[in-house]
């Protein structure tokens, strides 16, 4: 075999080896999702939904912690979107190239990589006992909303530095001022971005455990919360709970509420993929 | 009255924006007071020296490298399975795969990285470790070895998508000239589109290790909850990460020194992964001035 040879059959085998990798992922996906079906799918009943905890695995169902995660899920939404999205624009249009704008963007991308639990740290000490808000709904979604705010920034501002420049110039040729081009032209334009931005993170803040563990959210709590001020628990503490259990019947109810949390997370995730997806075509 | 109104709008984005900066020094700030509180009763050679954990028992060590060594062994697992398998996926989508496989298997791809990490926590304990102990006798139900390896699967995707980005970034006119002189794809690739992506691809791999150093859940239900200073993987460690959701689950006074250990861990943590996003920051800027 000469080098040409031996070189395209290098070539060849790595081709093998890379379409290898990409199914050895896809594969083990598929795998866990499917050995998640098989364990929880028989133990998804309307009961399941609509019952509260209990301390026998057959009769405890979901619904405090599914209330718990729409509170965190409506409250977070209220006080990040606002003000990441707010942010996002000055940023984009408004901030000079000076030490500030340099300082904030440094700041940004290295809050994006700080652990979630830094910010359950945070919110313990802030949200539930300085602010003396205590381990309710409030302090949970205050903590995620921190937690998700890098995430909408860096959303919003990809979004709007799509917008083109001549939809901006035509604005201010009809003499428009800064705030009603960027209020009537840019945010419309860009909203398809900004709206993918914000529901990919809400859909990271429905799945996150750990900084809620700190900030205090039970692991049992016998009502559904009624107001911000309440005690709650969420989806995903409600699983961590079950899986720490030895009982088996624990562990097929864990695998039941996974089922139902992967269904809001993927949901998300495609209406997500929709907008982008079609606010991309409707930019071009 | 328009320009009163332009600049108040302006203030209150640009506040807005600064409430970032808040939240970094409240970080700072809140780690740093917990933590001088906590050093002020804890020495701190004792600290980064003593080769035991046990604040919650009655004979306390506060040293914290049995915690370090355990998150630092099962995020050595997890970049050992990401690294080569994010990296190959990355060189085969962006150079050899058609582009239609590309645009469906991407996405399909980064679903791994919006999986709750519970959820992974699950498959590591339930799923991957009795798997794993049919292989290796004597392999502990709590261990490093699942953990990390589950962890390495969902970061697969930060290395493999950030990798493809800086892969496909790379000018055609590279790779051409390298097809002329006769290289072969693979040749090409390792010789030419890898060096001239290597900022990316290192970007992407120090957040994966960034981001496995502050994996919770995972290490929390998978890999054990005894601090031991060990490079086993078989038997059952803590992270630093794992210690703070134990005393948070658990009734620890505020204000004890107990309490204060969650924030001694976590300014560790804090710092462990500040200096690591800020090597990515560095590299990233210096890479956008050079394509740019």
């Amino acid at each position: 075999m000469n080098n040409i040879q031996k070189n395209r059959l290098k070539d060849q085998i790595f081709k093998v080896w890379g379409i290898g990798c990409t199914l050895f992922a896809l594969i083990l996906l598929a795998f866990f999702i499917g050995d998640i079906l098989i364990d929880g799918i028989m133990r998804i009943d309307w009961a399941f939904i609509i019952d509260l905890p209990s301390r026998k695995p057959e009769k405890a169902g979901i619904y405090t912690a599914l209330m718990g995660s729409i509170w965190i899920l409506f409250l977070t939404t209220i006080i990040a979107f606002p003000i990441g999205v707010a942010a996002g624009v000055y940023l984009e249009e408004y901030s000079k190239k000076n030490r500030l704008s340099a300082i904030l963007e440094i700041n940004i991308s290295n809050l994006a990589g700080v652990p979630s639990i830094i910010y359950g740290l945070l919110g313990l000490e802030v949200f539930v006992r300085i602010m003396g808000l205590g381990a309710s709904v409030l302090a949970g979604s205050l903590t995620l909303s921190l937690l998700i705010l890098p995430i909408i920034i860096v959303a919003t501002r990809e979004a709007i530095k799509a917008v083109p420049k001549s939809i901006k110039d035509a604005s201010y040729a009809l003499g428009a001022s800064k705030w009603q081009t960027i209020w009537n032209q840019v945010l419309p334009a860009s909203s398809g971005g900004i709206l993918t931005g914000v529901i990919l993170a809400l859909s990271r803040a429905v799945g996150e455990t750990a900084p809620l563990i700190v900030v205090g959210a039970l692991a049992y709590v016998p009502f559904a919360p009624e107001s911000p001020m309440d005690d709650f628990s969420v989806l995903p503490i409600q699983i961590f709970n079950w899986i720490s259990r030895p009982q088996h019947g624990f562990i097929e109810n864990a695998a039941a509420a996974i089922i139902i949390l992967l269904l809001i997370t993927f949901i998300m995730n495609g209406i997500a993929v929709y907008f982008r997806n079609k606010w991309q075509k409707k930019l071009k | 009255m328009r320009k009163i109104k332009e600049l108040v709008i302006e203030k209150s984005l640009l506040t807005s924006a600064l409430i970032t900066i808040a939240i970094t020094i409240g970080i700072v700030l809140v780690l740093a007071i917990e933590a001088v509180q906590f050093f002020s009763e804890v020495s701190i050679i004792d600290f980064l020296t003593d080769t035991q954990w046990t604040p919650l028992f009655t004979d306390k060590h506060y040293g914290i490298l049995p915690l370090l060594s355990g998150t630092l062994l099962t995020s050595f697992i997890a970049i050992s399975v990401a690294l080569p398998i994010g990296l190959s996926i990355s060189i085969y989508l962006s150079e050899y795969a058609p582009k239609s496989f590309r645009k469906t298997v991407k996405p399909l791809l980064e679903l791994l990285a919006a999986v709750p990490t519970v959820v992974y926590g699950f498959f590591a304990l339930i799923v991957v470790t009795p798997i794993l102990q049919q292989i290796i006798p004597g392999l502990s139900g709590f261990n490093s070895l699942s953990a990390g390896f589950v962890m390495g699967i969902m970061i697969i995707p930060y290395i493999s998508s950030i990798s493809e980005d800086a892969l496909h970034a790379v000018p055609n006119a590279l790779r051409e000239a390298s097809f002329g002189m006769g290289a072969t794809k693979l040749q090409t690739a390792f010789k030419v589109v890898v060096p001239a992506a290597s900022s990316g691809i290192i970007v992407s791999i120090i957040l994966a290790i960034s981001r496995a150093i502050g994996e919770t859940m995972i290490v929390a239900i998978a890999a054990g909850q005894q601090p031991r200073l060990t490079l086993d993987p078989t038997v059952p460690v803590e992270t630093i990460t794992a210690y703070i959701v134990q005393v948070s689950l658990g009734d620890v006074e505020h204000g004890s020194v107990e309490y204060r250990t969650i924030f001694a861990a976590g300014i560790t943590l804090f710092v462990l992964t500040f200096l690591l996003n800020t090597l990515s920051y560095r590299i990233r800027k210096k890479y956008q001035e050079r394509y740019e």
